[in-house]
């Protein structure tokens, strides 16, 4: 909830949904939904107003610094400006090197250096050009990348991604969800996705919880959801996505749109 | 409209010249509308730029023709370009237009500053009634001509510049991405309205530059695909998305995202590697670097590839023939 009294904003009302170890789920929903402040308090960046959040069947409770590093150790987030995800004053190097001290392990300068250049391996970054640069100086698709980098050498158990992939082309976005869905495989990595797209939450996820004016208007398998809609408002949402066989009706959104 | 072998540069500081519509050709016959594909950084909004024969740094013209209803107009002064042209017989929506709507200034102003480009004569009550009209024409509440850009939701501003810039009818529109930063449900209500204009004759042809390829599907007769500065491959609708000739449409294709059955089987490609810088682009076919299917002629070949005509119409640019490409897409791609 924003606010208080009467000009309180119920941002998400009465949330309820549960997800466990390896699953991919999504939150799907148009802009102002709801669904990037569930995000924001999954990870712990918003308090809640009312409710719990439980994280390994115990009451999660994040009242100082120390707890908030333990949490974040397992909980990790993507979003989806790469331009406004790193820090400008520190270097590639220093960039990865924070995420090796919040996993507090002790490693030697040569060890922190392979974990570095494996984790830019992995998204096909050469280190060894890079690790002297600004976040600036790379382009869009190398900071996004290196954003991934950074969730490689961290590990987390679980990921929140908040529209990785709404500000770039198909191709790099199959790249992308090539990479997450890889750390999936490989990590048992639960996985998050915050979008409004529905065919990527389709493509990727095994459960799908639609969300409207922040709350959930239909939850289920992937293929429940998206192949047979029950909420009016799912359906809405899939027929405003052009696809490829089915047709695209046109005619209707004009009159009924026209006075938003 | 009929583009021919246009050929632009930008001119960087180092005095480069980065070639971003290299020997481009379309032709675009009225109540048509081309759809332009390609990744980021393929010259697709450069190409946008080019097309509409009004050019000024870092964008140059090196060479081709633009010839509009059998009227040359690259060889026209600026000064002609800006009164006869422009927002006349061509008007152009930059990607993010919305964003560059003065906040300080009503919707209406902007009305007036294009009209009174063109017909200087026309009173002030004239101009109102004559924007008034045309928003009732493309079912936008009147009130939006006395609101600030900040009063209106993202789809409804996009509705507006686009409503603004076709103000005089202008015979080809070029929207450089309308609807990309916009939720579905507004992109929709945004294409509906282009798709409207087209019906009532407000714009006779019109170019719609977007990287999603299931929106195409819907709304463009032809597509062109771009890549590094070149065309490579053209053809209808049908014949683009569902059957690509070129390596590189079908590996566009294969990394399409809808929400439909069969979608969570099918295999998503991702094509490895980026876009060549066009400051440099490889000699000879300048996507063998990435294409799976790059043999040694490909690679050995320097001369630019040309492009091959078929006979029932589309072109594409590649060294394989047909029927070897038809081979090893067929062992080679998870068919969608």
């Amino acid at each position: 909830m924003f606010g208080s009294g009467r000009k309180a904003v119920k941002a998400v009302d009465d949330v309820d949904f549960a997800f466990h170890e390896g699953e991919i789920i999504s939150i799907v929903g148009e802009s102002g939904s709801g669904k990037t402040t569930i995000a924001r308090m999954i990870m712990g960046l918003l308090p809640e107003t009312i409710g719990e959040v439980y994280y390994k069947s115990q009451r999660r409770i994040l009242k100082n610094h120390q707890q908030k590093r333990e949490y974040w150790k397992d909980i990790q987030a993507i979003f989806q400006d790469p331009f406004s995800s790193f820090n400008q004053f520190f270097r590639v190097e220093k960039l990865l090197q924070d995420c090796l001290d919040l996993k507090g392990v002790s490693l030697t300068k040569t060890e922190a250096f392979q974990r570095k250049k494996a984790a830019c391996e992995y998204v096909n970054l050469k280190y060894e050009e890079l690790y002297n640069k600004y976040p600036f100086e790379l382009s869009g698709g190398q900071m996004q990348r290196l954003m991934i980098a950074r969730i490689f050498a961290l590990h987390p158990r679980v990921l929140i991604a908040d529209e990785p992939t709404s500000m770039i082309d198909a191709c790099s976005r199959s790249t992308i969800l090539d990479m997450l869905l890889n750390l999936h495989d490989t990590e048992r990595m639960t996985i998050v996705f915050i979008t409004h797209d529905l065919g990527l939450a389709y493509y990727v996820s095994d459960t799908i919880y639609i969300m409207e004016k922040g709350k959930f208007v239909e939850k289920g398998t992937a293929d429940d959801v998206i192949l047979n809609p029950q909420h009016k408002y799912t359906k809405q949402l899939l027929a405003d996505v052009p696809k490829l066989h089915e047709e695209w009706n046109l005619d209707t959104t004009v009159l009924s749109l026209a006075d938003d | 409209m009929s583009v021919k072998n246009l050929k632009t540069f930008y001119k960087t500081r180092l005095q480069e010249r980065v070639y971003a519509v290299d020997d481009v050709s379309i032709e675009l016959h009225e109540g048509q509308i081309i759809g332009i594909a390609g990744e980021s950084g393929c010259g697709k909004s450069t190409l946008a730029l080019s097309l509409l024969g009004y050019y000024f740094p870092p964008l140059n013209y090196e060479s081709g023709s633009i010839v509009i209803d059998g009227q040359e107009i690259i060889s026209m002064s600026h000064e002609e370009k800006r009164k006869r042209i422009l927002g006349e017989k061509i008007a152009y929506i930059p990607q993010a237009a919305m964003n560059a709507l003065n906040p300080t200034l009503r919707i209406i102003n902007f009305v007036h500053d294009i009209i009174k480009q063109h017909k200087p004569d026309m009173s002030n009550k004239d101009i109102s009634d004559m924007a008034a009209q045309r928003f009732e024409q493309v079912n936008l509440p009147r009130r939006v001509l006395k609101a600030y850009p900040n009063e209106l939701s993202g789809g409804m501003k996009q509705r507006t510049v686009i409503a603004i810039s076709t103000i005089l009818n202008p015979k080809i529109l070029i929207a450089d991405e309308p609807s990309s930063a916009l939720d579905v449900t507004s992109q929709k209500v945004v294409i509906a309205m282009l798709r409207d204009m087209m019906d009532k004759g407000f714009i006779k042809g019109m170019y719609f530059i977007t990287h999603e390829l299931p929106l195409l599907r819907h709304i463009s007769d032809d597509i062109v695909i771009m890549y590094a500065g070149e065309l490579c491959e053209k053809g209808t609708v049908e014949q683009v998305i569902f059957d690509p000739r070129h390596p590189y449409s079908k590996a566009l294709m294969g990394s399409i995202i809808v929400p439909e059955e069969g979608m969570k089987a099918h295999n998503l490609y991702a094509i490895p590697g980026a876009p060549p810088n066009l400051k440099s682009v490889p000699p000879g076919c300048r996507f063998a670097d990435r294409c799976r299917f790059a043999e040694e002629k490909c690679v050995k070949n320097i001369d630019r590839v040309p492009m091959v005509i078929l006979p029932e119409g589309r072109e594409y640019r590649c060294r394989h023939s047909e029927a070897e490409l038809n081979d090893m897409f067929s062992k080679d791609f998870a068919q969608f």
